[in-house]
């Protein structure tokens, strides 16, 4: 097994004729040649399951998700495919390329966040709750439309202090345990933990069909999974450290296809 | 290991809520299905026939990542033909709560004896498929399973 | 919910054996675990699926806890005549969900 060179921090300044300036920060995370999707990590069965869109149970959820689409919501009378037509046009690229910086809150907002704020705002519609079945479905409905594209999160220079906010919740070490995400993700990813392969922690295929859950959930819920895991308190669902921490991960995991919706176990 | 009664389930649960902190973390544990259940249970099934080794193949794989979610197949080697077919394949586990996973009824029409499911398994242990055919005779094959469940179970 | 993903080819030539899929949404609650109060969460599962082909019963199946969630079935039918293929299942509480797909044999 090969263990991790200690922390590397390789940063690149490109100062051109226009101003722009461009930052990568790499540090400890596998080599770009090592990354890993957890899809590899699987066993045989389960990469075939979510190879077949006719048995992989999260197709169950981007099925729902097309209807919910289609329908008309709220007091707008509107439905998502009104304003965003046929969503294998307009959505194609979009979940690859999320969590995006979003104007109006000076922040960066995840997928979900934004189906809920087209809802509220757009169609005068109550918000899905975080974790609720339209909420998954309509995440891994749009997810799908991206599904084999390469990741390109994290373009936004914008983005970079949130981005750097996201690293350092990756790195620190919290709970009881004392781990932090690096820990097993950066440091020993490949080994076990128990009788589980440590996957590497890119979000390829969020939402996905975790078999231990035996249903559907959101990025949110497996780092919710993490932090008790580690006995730390979780943040609530929608907190704004889960929508900095995937940013981070998701810029982390640029290049690498998106798998929506995945079969992790 | 008991095969458990309606009673014994509720002691263990009350134990389970009175014991907080400690007893909470230890996984409960339902009445199982044992080697003598599952026979029991395919005698059910077949009554006083002999059951053979033969005819049919379950492809199940023998290490599983997870136990929520097994592919299972099974195959039996019929024409399904209306004069010689498949009435029945009947799967046995000898470590769930029950001896039971599924049954499947066939018909001539099938063409072939071959389906698919998905199926969870509690342990490691023996997997039973049994067939049925038209002439009345009972044939079967067997599967060892090593069940491997993951960590970070979420509470 | 999308209550099912049925995948039946809608073409065949007669006499061809086909592949029939289906895929059910349903949590298969066993009865055998603990929800976060510590109560047994009370069993919930489809305990019966069939297929039919024009009217004719092709295909049945009795479910026990054991079947994973969201219950997926692939079993095979000689394509006879064009027509209709149904499939009904019922759940614990006696609910039936019927799903259909046309099915034209050339």
């Amino acid at each position: 097994m090969i263990r991790l060179p200690d922390r590397i921090v390789l940063s690149f300044g490109v100062a051109g004729a226009l101003g722009l300036v461009v930052s990568l920060a790499l540090a400890q995370e596998p080599p770009p040649q090592e990354r890993r999707s957890g899809f590899e990590f699987m066993s045989r069965e389960s990469q075939a399951l979510q190879q077949d869109d006719t048995s992989n149970p999260g197709m169950l959820w981007v099925a729902e998700g097309e209807t919910l689409w289609n329908a008309k919501a709220g007091q707008s009378g509107r439905s998502c495919a009104d304003c965003h037509g046929d969503a294998a046009v307009s959505m194609k690229g979009v979940a690859a390329r999320y969590p995006v910086y979003f104007e109006e809150q000076k922040r960066p907002i995840d997928l979900q966040g934004r189906i809920n704020m087209c809802r509220a705002v757009k169609q005068q519609a109550t918000p899905f709750p975080y974790e609720s079945r339209e909420l998954l479905a309509l995440a891994a409905f749009i997810g799908k439309q991206s599904r084999g594209m390469p990741i390109t999160t994290g373009d936004d220079q914008r983005l970079q202090p949130f981005y750097a906010q996201g690293k350092e919740l990756y790195e620190r070490r919290m709970g009881q345990l004392n781990f932090s995400c690096a820990n097993c993700h950066d440091d020993n990813w490949g080994r076990r933990l128990a009788s589980s392969v440590i996957p590497q922690a890119h979000p390829t295929g969020y939402p996905l069909y975790r078999l231990e859950w035996q249903d559907m959930g959101s990025l949110q819920r497996r780092f919710r999974n993490c932090m008790v895991g580690v006995r730390a308190e979780p943040y609530p669902f929608g907190a704004p450290e889960y929508v900095n921490l995937e940013l981070f991960l998701m810029t982390r995991a640029r290049g690498m296809p998106l798998e929506t919706p995945a079969i992790r176990p | 290991m008991s095969t458990g009664s309606g009673s014994l389930m509720v002691r263990r649960r009350d134990v389970l809520t009175a014991g907080g902190g400690l007893l909470a973390l230890i996984v409960a544990r339902p009445a199982r299905a044992t080697p003598e259940s599952m026979a029991a249970a395919i005698k059910a099934f077949v009554g006083e026939s002999e059951v053979q080794k033969g005819k049919v193949t379950l492809d199940i794989p023998p290490l599983v990542e997870n136990g929520n979610s097994v592919p299972l197949t099974v195959r039996v080697d019929s024409p399904m033909t209306p004069q010689d077919y498949v009435r029945t394949i009947a799967i046995f586990n000898e470590e769930n709560p029950q001896p039971n996973v599924v049954n499947f009824h066939l018909s001539p029409r099938a063409g072939r004896a071959v389906v698919s499911t998905r199926i969870r398994l509690g342990d490691s242990q023996n997997i039973v498929a049994i067939a049925q055919l038209s002439d009345g005779t009972f044939w079967s094959d067997t599967a060892e399973l090593i069940v491997t469940l993951p960590a970070c179970v979420e509470s | 919910m999308a209550r099912a993903l049925i995948n039946v080819p809608p073409k065949a030539k007669r006499g061809e054996i086909i592949e029939i899929k289906a895929l059910i949404s349903h949590p298969m609650e066993t009865g055998y675990r603990t929800g976060p109060d510590g109560a047994l969460v009370p069993r919930d599962i489809i305990n019966r699926f069939l297929c039919t082909y024009n009217g004719e019963e092709i295909f049945s199946a009795d479910l026990f806890p054991a079947v994973a969630a969201n219950p997926f079935f692939s079993f095979t039918t000689v394509a006879t005549e064009s027509g209709r293929l149904a499939f009904r299942w019922v759940d614990d509480k006696g609910q039936a969900h019927l799903e259909t797909a046309e099915i034209i044999v050339e």
